[in-house]
């Protein structure tokens, strides 16, 4: 089986399917893609199953040549398209021919793009999950991010169909986000006067921000727990150390740890959160386990209930 | 016990708030008995010291429910044997060879290097948790007498099969990692093999204890130096 001939890997490209669940037993974090919603929209262009494998492209810089015939798809952050020479357009599925040379420029709005190709990637899968974790050295090639000359292994396709993703179902990708928080672990640590600093200041992304978690600057909050005994931590989680600056914990992040938490920001936001380059500005709000709840419900409907557009 | 929120999928039951072989024993049969119960609606648990983490699809129920499935196995759970997990011995070459951090350590415990491995080496420590790092098991609780705070400044690159101590905890590196735990030996067993089945020589509730080896031997065993 041919496929795809690295030929630059870009900043930081990783092979991603959902995610490694169940095997926090034995210490593996779920890795899987930090912007669910746009990996998911990259798999539907190319009639993929939800999770199948494909390419997260942290950044831009990626230079891919296609060995066969196929049709892929990028969505995500606005990364410049070509495909052998000519500009294209994302969140729509393109044919590319074997010779064709596929590349993702820097990222001018967001910074995660995913790109899927017909019947997915054909990598191993470990756990149950190709997902790439780095730091634990699992899934993916050899557990690390793409290099140059690495061969991305799939199947030849047709050139049809060809979807687009509706204009209104693209998400903007600002330098702000709101992070909707759900209260909870250690929440009654911190009294009403840290709770009503967490959630009335603006805080900044700083650049200690990676798939482990993304850590903020601004208010300090404290709690009145200077450590607690280890943890299980759930993604999304918010982490604050002794400096009082919060830390989202995201896809990459231990299984365990000791420090305070007053909640955990939904997935659906720390999509967006992801998204955000150091220097963007986030500010929290509370909503309650139910809200959490119903929007998750009613996102997951509306994403499987619109109709991709036939392009001809 | 008491149940908290977590994240939006994710409830964390906590049995108590300190290290307890009888807490950490009701933390795995709660484990055991909720993953029977939750069945397909279950993504994930994370067990440590005193606190169950349940992670659920919320697509297929709620945190109504997942109470409710708590609260019933919490009701059957039962006086558990602390000591039914299996025993499992693990050779170390204790050295200053091995463990850059071993005279340190004995002399701030004002005590011999033979005193240290002797005490390390004479106790059976109860697996608590397992986390950090891929097959990374947390070990309690080590001799107040041989206790020691993190390193100050962590080093970037602790050795595979490092065994080390942080404050009333002990473990062995299960891979070349960064890391603050002072360094008394190495142990020559793979902690974590993503190939092998099982992919490690203990879990949550199994006890460890460590057994004193020569360099001869660390050598034969494949331990590298």
């Amino acid at each position: 089986m041919s496929g795809f001939n690295v030929v630059q890997p870009g900043l930081l490209t990783l092979i991603q399917d959902a995610g490694r669940f169940g095997y926090h037993g034995i210490g593996l974090t779920t890795g899987g893609p930090l912007d669910r919603e746009a990996f998911f929209w990259a798999n539907r262009l190319c009639e993929n199953a939800l999770e199948a494998t494909a390419l997260e492209v942290s950044f831009g810089g990626l230079v891919l040549e296609a060995q066969v015939d196929t049709r892929i798809a990028v969505t995500g952050a606005q990364m410049p398209l070509k495909i052998a020479g000519q500009e294209a357009a994302a969140w729509e599925t393109h044919a590319v021919k074997a010779g064709d040379k596929i590349e993702l420029g820097f990222a001018t709005a967001g910074s995660r793009a995913y790109l899927a190709v017909a019947g997915g990637f054909n990598v191993a899968a470990q756990f149950g999950s190709t997902a790439t974790v780095t730091r634990e050295g699992i899934g993916g090639l050899a557990g690390e991010k793409i290099q140059q000359g690495d061969q991305l292994l799939c199947a030849a396709s047709g050139s049809e169909p060809r979807w687009q993703v509706p204009v209104a179902a693209r998400p903007n990708y600002g330098k702000f986000a709101e992070l909707r928080v759900i209260l909870g672990y250690q929440q009654a640590s911190f009294d009403s006067v840290q709770q009503a600093l967490f959630f009335s200041s603006e805080y900044t992304l700083s650049d200690r921000a990676d798939r482990m978690g993304f850590r903020l600057e601004g208010q300090p909050v404290k709690s009145t727990l200077d450590g607690i005994l280890s943890e299980g931590i759930c993604h999304g989680a918010i982490q604050i150390p002794a400096d009082g600056q919060p830390i989202v914990l995201l896809n990459d992040r231990q299984t365990i740890g000791g420090y305070p938490k007053i909640g955990s920001v939904i997935a659906r936001d720390t999509a967006r959160l992801a998204q955000l380059m150091p220097g963007a500005k986030v500010m929290f709000t509370q909503i309650s386990m139910e809200e959490a709840h119903n929007i998750n419900c009613l996102e997951t409907r509306r994403f499987m209930t619109t109709e991709l557009v036939a392009l001809h | 016990m008491r149940v908290e929120i977590a994240g939006e999928n994710a409830l964390i039951i906590y049995f108590g708030e300190q290290t307890d072989p009888r807490i950490s024993a009701q933390v795995q049969q709660a484990e055991r008995l909720l993953r029977r119960q939750l069945g397909g609606d279950l993504i994930d648990m994370v067990a440590s010291y005193a606190s169950l983490l349940v992670i659920y699809d919320p697509l297929r129920t709620d945190h109504f429910a997942v109470r409710s499935a708590i609260r019933q196995v919490v009701d059957g759970l039962e006086e558990h044997d602390a000591q039914a997990g299996q025993v499992v011995a693990l050779p170390v070459y204790y050295s200053e060879e091995s463990g850059p951090d071993l005279a340190d350590l004995a002399k701030s415990a004002g005590l011999s290097v033979e005193e240290v491995i002797q005490i390390h080496s004479s106790q059976e420590y109860r697996v608590y948790a397992i986390g950090f790092a891929p097959g990374f098991a947390y070990l309690g609780e080590v001799d107040p007498r041989i206790a020691a705070p993190r390193l100050s400044t962590p080093r970037l690159k602790v050795p595979r099969g490092a065994v080390a101590i942080a404050d009333q905890q002990t473990a062995v590196y299960p891979a070349v990692s960064p890391g603050g735990w002072n360094l008394i030996g190495l142990c020559p067993t793979p902690m974590f093999n993503p190939d092998a089945d099982p992919t490690m020589p203990v879990q949550v509730g199994d006890r460890v204890t460590f057994r004193p080896i020569e360099r001869e031997e660390f050598i034969a065993l494949g331990g590298e130096l």
